[in-house]
């Protein structure tokens, strides 16, 4: 039988934690522009916009993350994409964090007081000059800490692309624990790495939220 | 033009209603268990010896700050290790509670934080207990501040479950996949899944929001 050598789990391991993190980041990205987008329609007052909007965010926080992947997924073949679990699963999170994202900045934006919107629409502002330099600025501050701690969720989350078959930190464990037939030193090493990942973040969030409050 | 077929999945119905039923009972074990974790966490946190709570701090970072496949993986794969073999659904609901304990934690330890000091002192001055005074005076109303909270994590605990089915416990989400490879319609079967899903997590909701403040904390 082969033996491995712990060191050669370890950057195995952390190898595919590079997938985790630039999957991550895409979700992030590509969940916080198509966020932004969505919080614009919710709050445009155009008919019908605001309720769609909340529909998709209720679709989306009422679901398994891991059934959205998989209608993603299966969905794309069905429109006969050449879908590789790459290209799906960021798709898949980055709608997954668009909808949480949204809805969290929309709490931000409706912690501004109404004058505010009143002061800046007497202004002769028109809704989106009103949004960029007098709302979205000021909603920002509050934002900044719920928006690091939803970063954590995302990691957590693309654990679920394993399912599907993509190599990232999760299934690189399942891989190193049929190989090794260690599950028990597979599997706590990639509770540690995520730890690793998500422990600074979370604690950052804190510290903003702490200082906000402060 | 894509053709669905939604009647050959449907007709595996009596598969979709077991899966829909393990569900159900691992959400109602470890709602019930983890509620009464994350309760005795946060009375350790709060009250507790330095080391208790360094222990139970320890505990609630570790289980937030990791997927919860691998707390699952863990348990299911990873315990046989140590002599600890457990049947498909105990892993699961161990890990489901392991996991809402630890958010449940955070969360009523916010609801007893934020007891007013005289209500205690009032409790004591009527020389009630400390288990009196915690049970009966800090703890109800201390639940009814953080419930609409504790529900959405108990719903999120139940989508969370969907996972189970990757150590072929035969909650909804296997079900789906079983069925998908019967029948070969996995985008039908899935969304079918989703949409009990989205059903469930509605009518979970209700449920917690109806029964929370008749049985739980009685409001007065």
């Amino acid at each position: 039988m082969v033996q491995f050598a712990l060191w050669d789990i370890f950057t195995f391991l952390l190898g595919a934690m590079r997938w985790t993190v630039l999957l991550s980041l895409i979700a992030f990205v590509g969940g916080g522009v198509l966020g932004m987008g969505l919080l614009f329609l919710r709050f445009a007052q155009w008919r019908g916009a605001g309720i769609a909007v909340a529909w998709y965010v209720q679709i989306f926080q009422g679901t398994p993350l891991l059934m959205q992947l998989f209608l993603v997924y299966f969905g794309l073949a069905l429109l006969g994409m050449d879908t590789s679990p790459l290209v799906s699963a960021a798709i898949c999170l980055t709608l997954y964090a668009s909808a949480y994202l949204t809805e969290i900045w929309r709490g931000c934006v409706n912690s501004v007081h109404r004058g505010q919107w009143e002061a800046s629409a007497s202004l002769a502002l028109d809704f989106t000059q009103q949004m960029r330099h007098v709302i979205l600025p000021q909603a920002a501050r509050v934002a900044i800490a719920p928006t690091v701690g939803f970063m954590v969720q995302i990691i957590k989350g693309t654990a679920l692309a394993s399912v599907i078959g993509f190599v990232e930190l999760t299934k690189a464990g399942q891989m190193i624990s049929n190989a090794t037939y260690q599950p028990f030193l597979a599997y706590t090493f990639v509770g540690l790495l995520y730890f690793a990942l998500c422990y600074p973040l979370s604690r950052w969030s804190q510290k903003l939220e702490s200082h906000r409050l402060a | 033009m894509i053709e669905f077929n939604f009647s050959v999945v449907l007709a595996q119905w009596p598969m979709l209603l077991r899966g829909l039923g393990l569900t159900a009972a691992l959400t109602a074990a470890s709602a019930l268990l983890g509620s009464l974790l994350g309760t005795a966490c946060a009375w350790a946190r709060l009250h507790g010896t330095a080391v208790l709570k360094q222990v139970v701090g320890g505990y609630v970072e570790l289980v937030r700050n990791t997927p919860f496949i691998i707390q699952l993986f863990f348990i299911f794969f990873g315990l046989p290790s140590l002599g600890v073999r457990l049947s498909v659904e105990v892993a699961c609901v161990l890990a489901m509670v392991l996991n809402l304990g630890a958010y449940a934690c955070e969360i009523i330890r916010a609801g007893l934080l934020a007891t007013s000091r005289g209500q205690i002192e009032a409790a004591m001055s009527l020389a009630l207990t400390p288990w009196q005074i915690f049970s009966r005076v800090v703890l109800p109303p201390a639940l009814a501040r953080i419930w609409p909270a504790l529900v959405s994590q108990i719903v999120i605990v139940m989508l969370g479950s969907a996972v189970c089915g990757q150590i072929s416990a035969e909650e909804l989400s296997q079900a789906a996949n079983l069925i998908s490879s019967r029948t070969f319609r996995s985008f039908e079967s899935y969304i079918i899944a989703t949409l009990a899903y989205l059903a469930l997590a509605v009518a979970l909701r209700q449920l917690l929001n109806w029964a929370g403040p008749r049985f739980i904390f009685v409001s007065r």
